[in-house]
């Protein structure tokens, strides 16, 4: 290991930090456009044309707000919450690689800062810490809708945990590898060669839990504004509550990327044209998110246990039981 | 007319009752019902409800500060005092109508005998902090005076701007461009009103 390959890695990181805080940026502005073009509205029209400005305006706002801490939270737990959310969802980004290989300058560059042969539990396992963010931040604001909050995120989280990972075992079975970079290599070669032809069910299951482990609208609960204000996020202001919302939106774009790679053949041969064909899969799969929260109504925290524990969980152990056999013989 | 037709509020013939099932019971309902709705695709129907909606692209939104709905003429916003068409002089004669009329208290008048030992105003004021707007004054005037305008945007700094009688009386230039406009509210004059005016009575 050379200081060049450090170099290299640190150049990696803060490219990554810089794109998806942008990106995250940016995300709220098309879901803002998608939802108001969806509801038959314009959404923000004034800073700039089109309003395109306005993550700027936005970004002057959080940043140079009062960072205010109520005088009954505890304000160490308080203060760090936030920074768990974003840093994991940051922190996920290290295993998945954003695009083929590229030769730039005589340097090979691999475009994903680790090829750890544990990428994809890495990435599972490290979202899953998101958790802690939103359940301290929720438990030590001191505020009974804040509380609420962090007892369904720590249930959703921990329920969908189980369908995320047992949704995800039945293609690694296939694939006998862990690496992101080895699932792509495992698709390369058309269309009828993506995953989602072989695991059908595996792919609606772990489609369903990413909703849920980003916590979008079907199962919005965590943050219902409707009844509980903004759940976990009630007492933050200024650029905490700015990092709650940096870290869904990474959450977001990273498990887009996620069941692109997985499922959707990812960036195929490592092509242009391919790799330009994964970016517009994971933009459609960004899109989802903002479409169904203008279509689709909230389900109460009851029925997402159902829906987890006696639907989804049954149906991945089945699945998994069968590609088993499938894989055996 | 029987009862049943009474009660009837439908306007067309043509409703009908939504058939909704009844909740399942046993344990096998249930099931059938959970496998229903999976397969059904309900949700496949909500995405393309609002999909259609954003590639019609027919927005509705009125970008408010750059454009304006336009209002009825009847509308009652900020009141107006108008001026005679010929001479210019205000309409107003002081009779305090409006004054005793209003239900919220906030018009005031003074009034006094000038040189003409005629009737003048000499100081009204309406408290549009107090106004709500009903209307009773427009209609009570018997000298159509006292209106209502189009002007709905009033926000200020302080109070003592919402009782200005000048902001409210017909600018003199604006009635020269012949730019005053009669209210068409409560009080008005109906259109056509001369062709239905007969001679009295006591006339023969």
């Amino acid at each position: 290991m050379g200081i060049d390959y450090i170099i290299a890695t640190i150049i990696k990181i803060v490219i990554v930090m810089l794109v998806f805080s942008a990106l995250a940026g940016f995300g709220t502005y098309f879901e803002r456009k998608i939802l108001a073009f969806m509801q038959r509205r314009l959404g923000p029209m004034s800073v700039g044309p089109y309003g395109i400005l306005q993550i700027m305006a936005d970004g002057i706002k959080l940043f140079t707000k009062e960072d205010i801490i109520p005088t009954s939270a505890v304000d160490k737990i308080f203060k760090i919450a936030p920074i768990i959310t974003a840093s994991t969802a940051f922190m996920a980004a290290a295993t998945i690689p954003f695009w083929p290989d590229f030769t730039i300058f005589g340097y090979r560059v691999q475009p994903i800062i680790t090829d750890s042969s544990v990428g994809l539990l890495y990435v599972i396992g490290v979202m899953a810490i998101g958790l802690f963010g939103v359940l301290l931040g929720g438990m030590a604001s001191s505020n009974k809708y804040s509380l609420i909050s962090a007892a369904r995120s720590s249930a959703v989280f921990l329920s969908y945990e189980v369908i995320t990972g047992l949704a995800l075992l039945a293609p690694i079975m296939l694939v006998g590898s862990l690496s992101l970079v080895n699932f792509n290599a495992y698709q390369v070669g058309g269309i009828s060669n993506w995953l989602v032809w072989k695991q059908p069910m595996a792919f609606i299951l772990f489609w369903i839990a990413a909703f849920a482990e980003t916590g979008r609208t079907p199962f919005h609960l965590i943050a219902n504004d409707h009844e509980i204000i903004d759940g976990f996020g009630t007492e933050y202001s200024g650029m905490r509550w700015g990092l709650f919302f940096i870290g869904e939106y990474a959450n977001m774009f990273f498990i887009s990327f996620v069941i692109v790679l997985v499922f959707m053949g990812g960036f195929g041969d490592g092509s242009v044209l391919s790799a330009l064909a994964f970016l517009g899969k994971v933009a459609f799969f960004f899109f989802f998110f903002l479409w169904t929260r203008a279509a689709w109504p909230d389900v109460r925290p009851d029925q997402l246990m159902w829906l987890c524990w006696k639907v989804l969980m049954p149906l991945a152990v089945i699945n998994i039981v069968i590609t088993g056999f499938v894989v055996m013989f | 007319m029987s009862i049943e037709q009474f009660k009837n509020r439908n306007i067309s013939d043509d409703y009908y009752l939504v058939d909704i099932d009844d909740y399942p019971t046993t344990n096998l309902g249930k099931f059938t019902r959970a496998i229903k709705r999976t397969f059904k695709a309900e949700l496949l129907v909500g995405l393309w409800v609002v999909m259609r909606e954003m590639l019609k692209f027919n927005i509705h939104t009125v970008q408010y500060p750059k454009e304006k709905l336009p209002i009825g003429p009847r509308y009652r916003a900020v009141h107006e005092m108008k001026r005679l068409w010929e001479s210019g002089t205000e309409r107003c004669i002081g009779c305090g109508l409006c004054e005793k009329i209003c239900i919220s208290d906030c018009i005031r008048m003074d009034t006094k005998i000038d040189e003409e030992s005629r009737k003048e105003v000499s100081e009204y004021s309406i408290n549009l902090g107090r106004c709500i707007f009903c209307g009773y004054c427009a209609e009570v005037c018997p000298e159509l005076a006292i209106t209502h305008g189009g002007r709905y945007e009033n926000a200020s700094e302080q109070r003592a701007h919402f009782i200005m009688y000048d902001d409210m009386l017909t600018p003199m230039d604006m009635l020269k461009a012949g730019a005053q406009k009669e209210f068409e509210g409560f009080g008005a004059i109906t259109p056509h009103e001369d062709e239905s005016v007969k001679k009295t009575p006591l006339s023969y």
